[in-house]
Protein backbone atom coordinates (compact mmCIF):
# COMPACT_ATOMS: atom_id res chain seq x y z
CA UNK A 1 0.00 0.00 0.00
CA UNK A 2 1.56 3.46 -0.67
CA UNK A 3 0.72 6.61 0.07
CA UNK A 4 -1.48 7.93 -3.07
CA UNK A 5 -3.07 4.81 -2.62
CA UNK A 6 -4.15 5.93 0.69
CA UNK A 7 -4.86 9.58 -0.38
CA UNK A 8 -6.96 8.03 -2.79
CA UNK A 9 -8.71 6.58 0.39
CA UNK A 10 -9.35 9.68 2.42
CA UNK A 11 -10.41 11.47 -0.57
CA UNK A 12 -13.21 8.86 -0.97
CA UNK A 13 -13.59 8.70 2.84
CA UNK A 14 -14.12 12.69 2.72
CA UNK A 15 -16.74 12.55 -0.10
CA UNK A 16 -18.59 9.26 1.56
CA UNK A 17 -18.87 11.60 4.95
CA UNK A 18 -20.24 14.60 3.12
CA UNK A 19 -23.11 12.06 1.27
CA UNK A 20 -23.63 10.57 4.48
CA UNK A 21 -24.24 14.35 6.29
CA UNK A 22 -26.61 16.02 3.10
CA UNK A 23 -28.81 12.60 2.99
CA UNK A 24 -29.11 12.47 6.72
CA UNK A 25 -29.91 16.11 6.90
CA UNK A 26 -32.14 15.85 3.83
CA UNK A 27 -33.68 12.53 5.67
CA UNK A 28 -34.35 14.08 8.88
CA UNK A 29 -36.29 16.66 7.90
CA UNK A 30 -38.45 14.39 5.16
CA UNK A 31 -38.72 12.21 8.47
CA UNK A 32 -40.12 14.87 10.90
CA UNK A 33 -42.11 16.32 7.68
CA UNK A 34 -43.84 13.43 6.73
CA UNK A 35 -43.72 11.69 10.37
CA UNK A 36 -45.69 14.54 11.71
CA UNK A 37 -47.58 14.68 8.42
CA UNK A 38 -49.10 10.97 9.25
CA UNK A 39 -50.44 12.30 12.70
CA UNK A 40 -52.44 14.79 10.88
CA UNK A 41 -56.27 15.97 11.81
CA UNK A 42 -57.05 15.96 7.80
CA UNK A 43 -57.21 12.16 6.05
CA UNK A 44 -56.14 13.53 2.88
CA UNK A 45 -52.76 14.84 4.39
CA UNK A 46 -52.39 10.81 6.43
CA UNK A 47 -53.49 9.26 3.32
CA UNK A 48 -50.93 11.44 0.65
CA UNK A 49 -47.76 10.80 3.49
CA UNK A 50 -48.87 7.13 3.64
CA UNK A 51 -48.32 7.11 -0.08
CA UNK A 52 -45.34 8.52 0.23
CA UNK A 53 -43.92 6.14 3.24
CA UNK A 54 -45.12 2.24 1.12
CA UNK A 55 -43.74 4.07 -2.00
CA UNK A 56 -40.13 5.12 -1.11
CA UNK A 57 -40.48 2.07 1.38
CA UNK A 58 -41.15 -0.49 -0.90
CA UNK A 59 -38.97 0.15 -3.85
CA UNK A 60 -35.16 -0.50 -3.66
CA UNK A 61 -32.75 2.44 -2.63
CA UNK A 62 -30.87 1.76 -5.46
CA UNK A 63 -33.66 1.76 -8.25
CA UNK A 64 -34.29 4.85 -7.34
CA UNK A 65 -30.79 6.02 -7.63
CA UNK A 66 -30.18 4.90 -11.04
CA UNK A 67 -33.67 6.37 -11.73
CA UNK A 68 -32.77 9.65 -10.58
CA UNK A 69 -29.66 9.52 -11.90
CA UNK A 70 -30.24 7.87 -15.41
CA UNK A 71 -33.86 8.65 -16.32
CA UNK A 72 -34.79 11.93 -14.62
CA UNK A 73 -32.62 13.73 -17.62
CA UNK A 74 -34.86 12.40 -20.06
CA UNK A 75 -37.29 14.25 -18.27
CA UNK A 76 -35.05 17.55 -18.55
CA UNK A 77 -33.41 17.27 -15.36
CA UNK A 78 -29.81 16.64 -14.81
CA UNK A 79 -28.34 15.79 -11.16
CA UNK A 80 -24.95 16.09 -10.36
CA UNK A 81 -23.67 12.55 -9.14
CA UNK A 82 -23.49 13.30 -5.91
CA UNK A 83 -26.99 15.41 -5.45
CA UNK A 84 -28.79 12.27 -7.42
CA UNK A 85 -27.07 10.10 -4.45
CA UNK A 86 -28.39 12.50 -1.61
CA UNK A 87 -31.83 12.76 -3.04
CA UNK A 88 -32.38 8.97 -3.28
CA UNK A 89 -30.64 8.64 -0.01
CA UNK A 90 -32.78 11.45 1.94
CA UNK A 91 -35.90 10.09 0.30
CA UNK A 92 -36.13 6.74 1.28
CA UNK A 93 -34.49 6.38 4.83
CA UNK A 94 -36.71 9.97 5.13
CA UNK A 95 -39.41 7.15 5.36
CA UNK A 96 -37.81 4.83 7.43
CA UNK A 97 -37.11 7.84 9.61
CA UNK A 98 -40.47 9.17 9.38
CA UNK A 99 -42.21 5.73 10.49
CA UNK A 100 -39.22 5.84 13.98
CA UNK A 101 -41.28 9.61 14.16
CA UNK A 102 -45.12 8.54 14.18
CA UNK A 103 -44.41 5.87 16.12
CA UNK A 104 -42.47 8.30 19.18
CA UNK A 105 -45.18 10.79 18.90
CA UNK A 106 -47.43 7.71 19.35
CA UNK A 107 -45.43 6.13 22.39
CA UNK A 108 -46.17 9.43 24.21
CA UNK A 109 -48.76 8.84 26.82
CA UNK A 110 -52.08 9.77 25.77
CA UNK A 111 -52.51 11.54 29.00
CA UNK A 112 -50.05 14.26 28.02
CA UNK A 113 -51.90 15.28 24.75
CA UNK A 114 -55.03 15.73 26.85
CA UNK A 115 -52.96 17.60 29.82
CA UNK A 116 -51.73 20.59 27.38
CA UNK A 117 -54.89 20.44 25.31
CA UNK A 118 -57.08 20.72 28.69
CA UNK A 119 -54.53 23.65 29.37
CA UNK A 120 -55.66 25.28 26.04
CA UNK A 121 -52.31 24.99 24.07
CA UNK A 122 -52.62 24.94 20.25
CA UNK A 123 -51.93 22.41 18.52
CA UNK A 124 -48.38 23.43 17.75
CA UNK A 125 -47.69 24.60 21.19
CA UNK A 126 -48.86 21.16 22.01
CA UNK A 127 -46.20 19.54 20.06
CA UNK A 128 -43.54 21.42 20.52
CA UNK A 129 -43.71 22.15 24.54
CA UNK A 130 -45.01 18.35 25.40
CA UNK A 131 -45.20 16.28 22.56
CA UNK A 132 -41.72 16.57 20.74
CA UNK A 133 -39.49 17.14 23.93
CA UNK A 134 -40.85 13.21 24.84
CA UNK A 135 -40.96 11.78 22.14
CA UNK A 136 -37.40 12.16 20.70
CA UNK A 137 -35.39 10.45 23.34
CA UNK A 138 -37.31 7.37 22.23
CA UNK A 139 -36.61 8.36 18.42
CA UNK A 140 -32.55 8.12 19.26
CA UNK A 141 -31.91 4.30 19.37
CA UNK A 142 -33.57 4.07 15.87
CA UNK A 143 -32.08 6.80 14.96
CA UNK A 144 -28.56 5.76 15.12
CA UNK A 145 -29.92 2.48 13.63
CA UNK A 146 -30.76 4.04 10.47
CA UNK A 147 -27.83 6.50 10.51
CA UNK A 148 -25.62 3.09 10.41
CA UNK A 149 -27.94 2.17 7.67
CA UNK A 150 -27.23 5.19 5.97
CA UNK A 151 -23.88 5.18 6.07
CA UNK A 152 -23.85 1.84 4.29
CA UNK A 153 -26.06 2.77 2.16
CA UNK A 154 -23.25 5.59 0.84
CA UNK A 155 -21.68 2.91 -0.78
CA UNK A 156 -24.47 2.47 -3.47
CA UNK A 157 -23.32 6.12 -4.98
CA UNK A 158 -19.97 4.03 -6.48
CA UNK A 159 -22.36 2.73 -9.31
CA UNK A 160 -23.05 6.23 -10.39
CA UNK A 161 -19.53 6.48 -10.36
CA UNK A 162 -19.18 9.29 -7.78
CA UNK A 163 -16.21 9.16 -6.50
CA UNK A 164 -16.72 7.58 -2.81
CA UNK A 165 -15.44 5.16 -0.49
CA UNK A 166 -16.55 1.99 -2.69
CA UNK A 167 -15.92 3.76 -6.00
CA UNK A 168 -11.96 4.73 -5.10
CA UNK A 169 -11.62 1.39 -3.77
CA UNK A 170 -12.75 -0.13 -7.64
CA UNK A 171 -10.12 2.31 -8.80
CA UNK A 172 -7.17 0.94 -6.76
CA UNK A 173 -8.24 -2.42 -7.30
CA UNK A 174 -7.99 -1.66 -10.81
CA UNK A 175 -4.67 -0.56 -10.65
CA UNK A 176 -3.39 -2.60 -8.38
CA UNK A 177 -4.88 -5.72 -8.74
CA UNK A 178 -4.46 -6.50 -4.54
CA UNK A 179 -8.35 -7.38 -3.94
CA UNK A 180 -8.28 -8.37 -0.58
CA UNK A 181 -6.31 -6.32 1.04
CA UNK A 182 -8.24 -3.03 -0.42
CA UNK A 183 -11.44 -4.39 0.26
CA UNK A 184 -10.60 -5.61 3.96
CA UNK A 185 -8.97 -1.80 4.36
CA UNK A 186 -12.56 -0.66 3.17
CA UNK A 187 -14.60 -2.41 5.16
CA UNK A 188 -12.39 -1.75 8.28
CA UNK A 189 -13.24 2.52 7.28
CA UNK A 190 -16.60 1.63 7.22
CA UNK A 191 -16.58 0.25 10.43
CA UNK A 192 -14.59 3.01 11.95
CA UNK A 193 -16.93 5.57 10.93
CA UNK A 194 -19.75 3.48 11.38
CA UNK A 195 -18.31 2.89 15.03
CA UNK A 196 -17.56 6.70 15.61
CA UNK A 197 -21.05 7.41 14.93
CA UNK A 198 -22.67 4.85 16.99
CA UNK A 199 -20.52 6.16 20.26
CA UNK A 200 -21.62 10.30 19.23
CA UNK A 201 -25.42 8.99 18.94
CA UNK A 202 -25.08 7.34 22.32
CA UNK A 203 -24.52 10.35 23.89
CA UNK A 204 -26.80 12.65 22.29
CA UNK A 205 -29.27 9.33 23.43
CA UNK A 206 -28.30 9.71 26.99
CA UNK A 207 -28.07 13.67 26.92
CA UNK A 208 -31.66 13.75 25.54
CA UNK A 209 -33.12 11.47 28.30
CA UNK A 210 -31.18 13.28 30.79
CA UNK A 211 -32.87 16.45 29.85
CA UNK A 212 -36.75 14.71 30.12
CA UNK A 213 -35.17 13.47 33.69
CA UNK A 214 -35.22 9.50 32.22
CA UNK A 215 -32.93 7.08 33.84
CA UNK A 216 -30.32 6.58 31.31
CA UNK A 217 -28.94 3.25 30.80
CA UNK A 218 -25.24 2.71 32.18
CA UNK A 219 -23.30 -0.08 31.59
CA UNK A 220 -22.92 -1.19 27.99
CA UNK A 221 -19.88 -2.74 26.78
CA UNK A 222 -18.33 -2.07 23.56
CA UNK A 223 -19.88 -4.28 21.33
CA UNK A 224 -23.53 -4.49 23.46
CA UNK A 225 -26.19 -6.03 21.77
CA UNK A 226 -28.89 -4.96 24.18
CA UNK A 227 -30.11 -2.01 22.36
CA UNK A 228 -32.80 -2.39 20.42
CA UNK A 229 -31.60 -3.10 17.18
CA UNK A 230 -34.17 -3.74 14.78
CA UNK A 231 -33.34 -2.78 11.05
CA UNK A 232 -37.25 -1.51 10.61
CA UNK A 233 -37.65 -0.53 13.71
CA UNK A 234 -40.68 1.47 12.58
CA UNK A 235 -42.71 -1.55 11.88
CA UNK A 236 -41.59 -2.84 15.49
CA UNK A 237 -43.06 0.49 16.83
CA UNK A 238 -46.11 0.33 14.43
CA UNK A 239 -46.73 -3.06 15.25
CA UNK A 240 -46.48 -2.78 19.31
CA UNK A 241 -43.00 -4.19 19.29
CA UNK A 242 -41.93 -1.32 21.48
CA UNK A 243 -39.65 -2.13 24.11
CA UNK B 1 -40.03 -6.49 -20.57
CA UNK B 2 -39.94 -10.50 -20.69
CA UNK B 3 -35.73 -9.68 -20.29
CA UNK B 4 -37.20 -7.95 -16.95
CA UNK B 5 -39.20 -10.61 -16.16
CA UNK B 6 -36.28 -12.83 -16.07
CA UNK B 7 -34.49 -10.70 -13.74
CA UNK B 8 -36.73 -10.76 -11.71
CA UNK B 9 -36.81 -14.25 -11.60
CA UNK B 10 -33.46 -14.15 -11.02
CA UNK B 11 -33.93 -11.32 -8.13
CA UNK B 12 -36.41 -13.60 -6.30
CA UNK B 13 -34.10 -16.68 -6.69
CA UNK B 14 -31.52 -14.69 -5.13
CA UNK B 15 -34.03 -13.57 -2.65
CA UNK B 16 -34.95 -17.12 -1.75
CA UNK B 17 -31.86 -18.85 -1.39
CA UNK B 18 -30.23 -15.84 1.16
CA UNK B 19 -32.77 -15.95 3.24
CA UNK B 20 -32.14 -19.31 3.51
CA UNK B 21 -28.90 -18.81 4.49
CA UNK B 22 -29.62 -15.86 6.58
CA UNK B 23 -32.11 -17.48 8.67
CA UNK B 24 -29.96 -20.76 9.19
CA UNK B 25 -26.82 -19.03 9.84
CA UNK B 26 -28.50 -16.39 12.25
CA UNK B 27 -29.73 -18.91 14.48
CA UNK B 28 -26.58 -20.61 14.68
CA UNK B 29 -24.87 -16.54 15.47
CA UNK B 30 -28.03 -16.33 17.98
CA UNK B 31 -27.08 -19.64 19.79
CA UNK B 32 -23.49 -19.10 19.93
CA UNK B 33 -24.26 -15.43 21.63
CA UNK B 34 -25.68 -17.16 24.39
CA UNK B 35 -23.16 -19.95 25.00
CA UNK B 36 -21.30 -19.53 28.68
CA UNK B 37 -17.74 -19.39 26.87
CA UNK B 38 -16.62 -15.57 26.21
CA UNK B 39 -14.63 -17.49 23.68
CA UNK B 40 -17.52 -18.29 21.55
CA UNK B 41 -18.96 -15.06 22.08
CA UNK B 42 -16.26 -12.46 21.94
CA UNK B 43 -15.68 -13.78 18.11
CA UNK B 44 -19.00 -13.88 16.92
CA UNK B 45 -20.34 -10.79 18.50
CA UNK B 46 -17.18 -8.65 17.02
CA UNK B 47 -17.91 -10.14 13.48
CA UNK B 48 -21.71 -10.06 13.97
CA UNK B 49 -21.01 -6.27 14.42
CA UNK B 50 -18.37 -6.06 11.72
CA UNK B 51 -20.70 -7.20 9.12
CA UNK B 52 -23.47 -5.47 10.49
CA UNK B 53 -21.79 -2.32 10.20
CA UNK B 54 -20.05 -2.48 6.74
CA UNK B 55 -22.05 -1.82 3.51
CA UNK B 56 -23.28 -5.22 1.99
CA UNK B 57 -21.98 -3.79 -1.43
CA UNK B 58 -18.27 -3.40 -0.14
CA UNK B 59 -18.81 -7.00 0.94
CA UNK B 60 -20.37 -8.37 -2.06
CA UNK B 61 -17.01 -6.72 -4.23
CA UNK B 62 -14.97 -8.39 -1.40
CA UNK B 63 -16.44 -12.03 -1.89
CA UNK B 64 -16.50 -11.44 -5.23
CA UNK B 65 -12.95 -10.21 -6.26
CA UNK B 66 -11.30 -12.47 -3.50
CA UNK B 67 -12.65 -15.72 -2.79
CA UNK B 68 -11.16 -16.77 -6.50
CA UNK B 69 -8.03 -15.55 -5.58
CA UNK B 70 -8.13 -17.97 -2.38
CA UNK B 71 -9.24 -21.01 -5.10
CA UNK B 72 -12.96 -20.77 -4.50
CA UNK B 73 -14.55 -20.12 -8.08
CA UNK B 74 -18.08 -19.77 -7.47
CA UNK B 75 -21.01 -18.45 -9.89
CA UNK B 76 -22.09 -14.29 -9.47
CA UNK B 77 -25.63 -15.59 -8.15
CA UNK B 78 -23.77 -18.16 -5.65
CA UNK B 79 -21.40 -15.42 -4.68
CA UNK B 80 -24.43 -12.86 -4.27
CA UNK B 81 -26.28 -15.85 -2.41
CA UNK B 82 -23.55 -16.16 0.24
CA UNK B 83 -23.18 -12.29 0.58
CA UNK B 84 -26.99 -11.37 0.83
CA UNK B 85 -27.01 -14.98 3.61
CA UNK B 86 -23.99 -13.88 5.69
CA UNK B 87 -25.00 -9.68 5.77
CA UNK B 88 -28.87 -10.71 6.46
CA UNK B 89 -27.53 -13.46 8.95
CA UNK B 90 -26.65 -10.87 11.46
CA UNK B 91 -30.22 -9.44 11.56
CA UNK B 92 -31.51 -12.54 11.69
CA UNK B 93 -29.87 -13.13 14.77
CA UNK B 94 -30.93 -10.30 16.16
CA UNK B 95 -34.68 -11.23 15.45
CA UNK B 96 -33.95 -14.87 17.06
CA UNK B 97 -32.11 -13.34 20.09
CA UNK B 98 -35.32 -11.07 20.79
CA UNK B 99 -37.83 -13.97 20.09
CA UNK B 100 -35.55 -16.49 22.52
CA UNK B 101 -36.03 -13.59 25.26
CA UNK B 102 -39.08 -13.57 24.69
CA UNK B 103 -39.74 -17.19 25.75
CA UNK B 104 -40.91 -16.92 29.79
CA UNK B 105 -37.83 -17.84 31.68
CA UNK B 106 -40.11 -20.16 33.80
CA UNK B 107 -39.60 -22.64 30.66
CA UNK B 108 -36.15 -22.60 31.23
CA UNK B 109 -36.46 -23.67 34.84
CA UNK B 110 -38.91 -26.07 34.28
CA UNK B 111 -36.74 -27.06 31.71
CA UNK B 112 -33.69 -27.80 34.35
CA UNK B 113 -36.53 -29.10 36.71
CA UNK B 114 -37.21 -31.96 34.58
CA UNK B 115 -33.51 -32.61 34.18
CA UNK B 116 -33.55 -32.24 30.31
CA UNK B 117 -30.37 -31.92 28.63
CA UNK B 118 -29.08 -29.03 27.11
CA UNK B 119 -29.74 -30.07 23.77
CA UNK B 120 -33.01 -31.11 23.92
CA UNK B 121 -34.36 -27.95 26.10
CA UNK B 122 -32.92 -25.99 23.08
CA UNK B 123 -34.62 -28.54 20.54
CA UNK B 124 -37.82 -29.38 22.46
CA UNK B 125 -38.62 -26.42 24.62
CA UNK B 126 -37.37 -22.67 23.56
CA UNK B 127 -37.01 -23.49 20.07
CA UNK B 128 -40.85 -24.14 19.05
CA UNK B 129 -41.75 -21.24 20.91
CA UNK B 130 -39.35 -18.51 20.04
CA UNK B 131 -39.96 -19.74 16.28
CA UNK B 132 -43.40 -18.21 16.49
CA UNK B 133 -42.48 -15.04 17.75
CA UNK B 134 -39.77 -14.47 15.05
CA UNK B 135 -41.76 -15.54 11.95
CA UNK B 136 -43.40 -12.31 11.29
CA UNK B 137 -39.78 -9.99 11.85
CA UNK B 138 -38.03 -12.64 9.84
CA UNK B 139 -40.28 -11.73 6.89
CA UNK B 140 -39.69 -8.17 7.51
CA UNK B 141 -36.00 -9.04 6.63
CA UNK B 142 -37.07 -10.77 3.51
CA UNK B 143 -38.54 -7.92 2.56
CA UNK B 144 -35.21 -5.84 3.12
CA UNK B 145 -33.29 -8.60 0.95
CA UNK B 146 -35.80 -8.60 -2.15
CA UNK B 147 -34.97 -4.31 -1.98
CA UNK B 148 -31.51 -5.15 -2.11
CA UNK B 149 -30.62 -7.49 -4.50
CA UNK B 150 -30.40 -4.97 -7.36
CA UNK B 151 -26.96 -4.63 -5.54
CA UNK B 152 -26.25 -8.13 -7.28
CA UNK B 153 -25.88 -6.18 -10.57
CA UNK B 154 -22.92 -4.95 -9.04
CA UNK B 155 -21.30 -8.34 -9.48
CA UNK B 156 -22.55 -8.91 -12.66
CA UNK B 157 -25.58 -11.23 -11.83
CA UNK B 158 -28.48 -10.68 -14.40
CA UNK B 159 -31.02 -9.44 -11.92
CA UNK B 160 -33.51 -6.97 -12.76
CA UNK B 161 -31.56 -3.68 -12.52
CA UNK B 162 -29.13 -5.74 -14.76
CA UNK B 163 -31.52 -6.25 -17.33
CA UNK B 164 -32.56 -3.14 -17.03
CA UNK B 165 -29.05 -1.40 -17.71
CA UNK B 166 -28.55 -4.03 -20.80
CA UNK B 167 -31.87 -3.00 -22.48
CA UNK B 168 -30.68 0.97 -21.52
CA UNK B 169 -27.46 0.72 -23.05
CA UNK B 170 -28.88 -0.94 -26.47
CA UNK B 171 -32.16 1.50 -27.02
CA UNK B 172 -30.64 4.65 -25.15
CA UNK B 173 -33.73 4.48 -23.20
CA UNK B 174 -33.21 4.86 -19.32
CA UNK B 175 -36.47 6.05 -18.26
CA UNK B 176 -38.77 2.86 -19.19
CA UNK B 177 -37.29 0.25 -18.20
CA UNK B 178 -35.64 1.43 -14.93
CA UNK B 179 -39.11 3.29 -14.09
CA UNK B 180 -40.34 -0.66 -14.80
CA UNK B 181 -38.40 -1.93 -12.39
CA UNK B 182 -38.75 0.38 -9.87
CA UNK B 183 -42.24 0.07 -9.57
CA UNK B 184 -42.07 -3.89 -10.03
CA UNK B 185 -40.11 -3.69 -6.30
CA UNK B 186 -42.91 -1.90 -4.90
CA UNK B 187 -46.05 -3.89 -6.54
CA UNK B 188 -43.93 -6.88 -4.99
CA UNK B 189 -43.29 -6.00 -1.77
CA UNK B 190 -45.82 -3.41 -0.81
CA UNK B 191 -48.82 -6.77 -0.66
CA UNK B 192 -45.81 -8.69 0.99
CA UNK B 193 -45.78 -6.37 3.63
CA UNK B 194 -49.57 -6.16 4.02
CA UNK B 195 -49.84 -10.25 4.16
CA UNK B 196 -46.82 -10.38 7.20
CA UNK B 197 -48.70 -7.18 9.00
CA UNK B 198 -51.69 -9.54 8.92
CA UNK B 199 -50.01 -12.25 9.83
CA UNK B 200 -48.03 -10.90 12.66
CA UNK B 201 -51.60 -9.96 14.00
CA UNK B 202 -52.77 -13.39 14.34
CA UNK B 203 -49.29 -15.18 15.52
CA UNK B 204 -47.67 -12.18 17.76
CA UNK B 205 -50.45 -11.37 20.63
Amino acid sequence: MTGALWQLFFEGLWITIQLMVYSAALAAAVAFGIGLARTSRFWIVRFLSGVYVEFFRGTSALVLMFWLFFALPLLGWQLVGIWAGTLALGLSYGAYGSEIVRGALQAVAPAQREAAIALSFTPWQRLRKVLLPQAVPEMMPPFNNLLIELLKGTALASLLSIGELTFQAKLARLSTGQSAEIYGIILVLYFAVAFVMTRIMRVLERRAKASVGRAVPKGEGWFSRKLPVEKQGPEALATGGKP
Amino acid sequence: MPQILQGLWITIQATIYGSLVSFALGLVWAMALRSPTRWVTWPVSVFVEFIRNTPLLVQLFFLFFVLPGWGLTFAPLTTGVIGLGLHYSTYTSEVYRAGIDGVPPGQWEAATALNLPRRRTWIAVILPQAFRRVVPALGNYVIAMFKDTPLLAGITVADMLFQANSISATTFDYLEPITVVGILFVVISYPTSLLLRALERRLVR
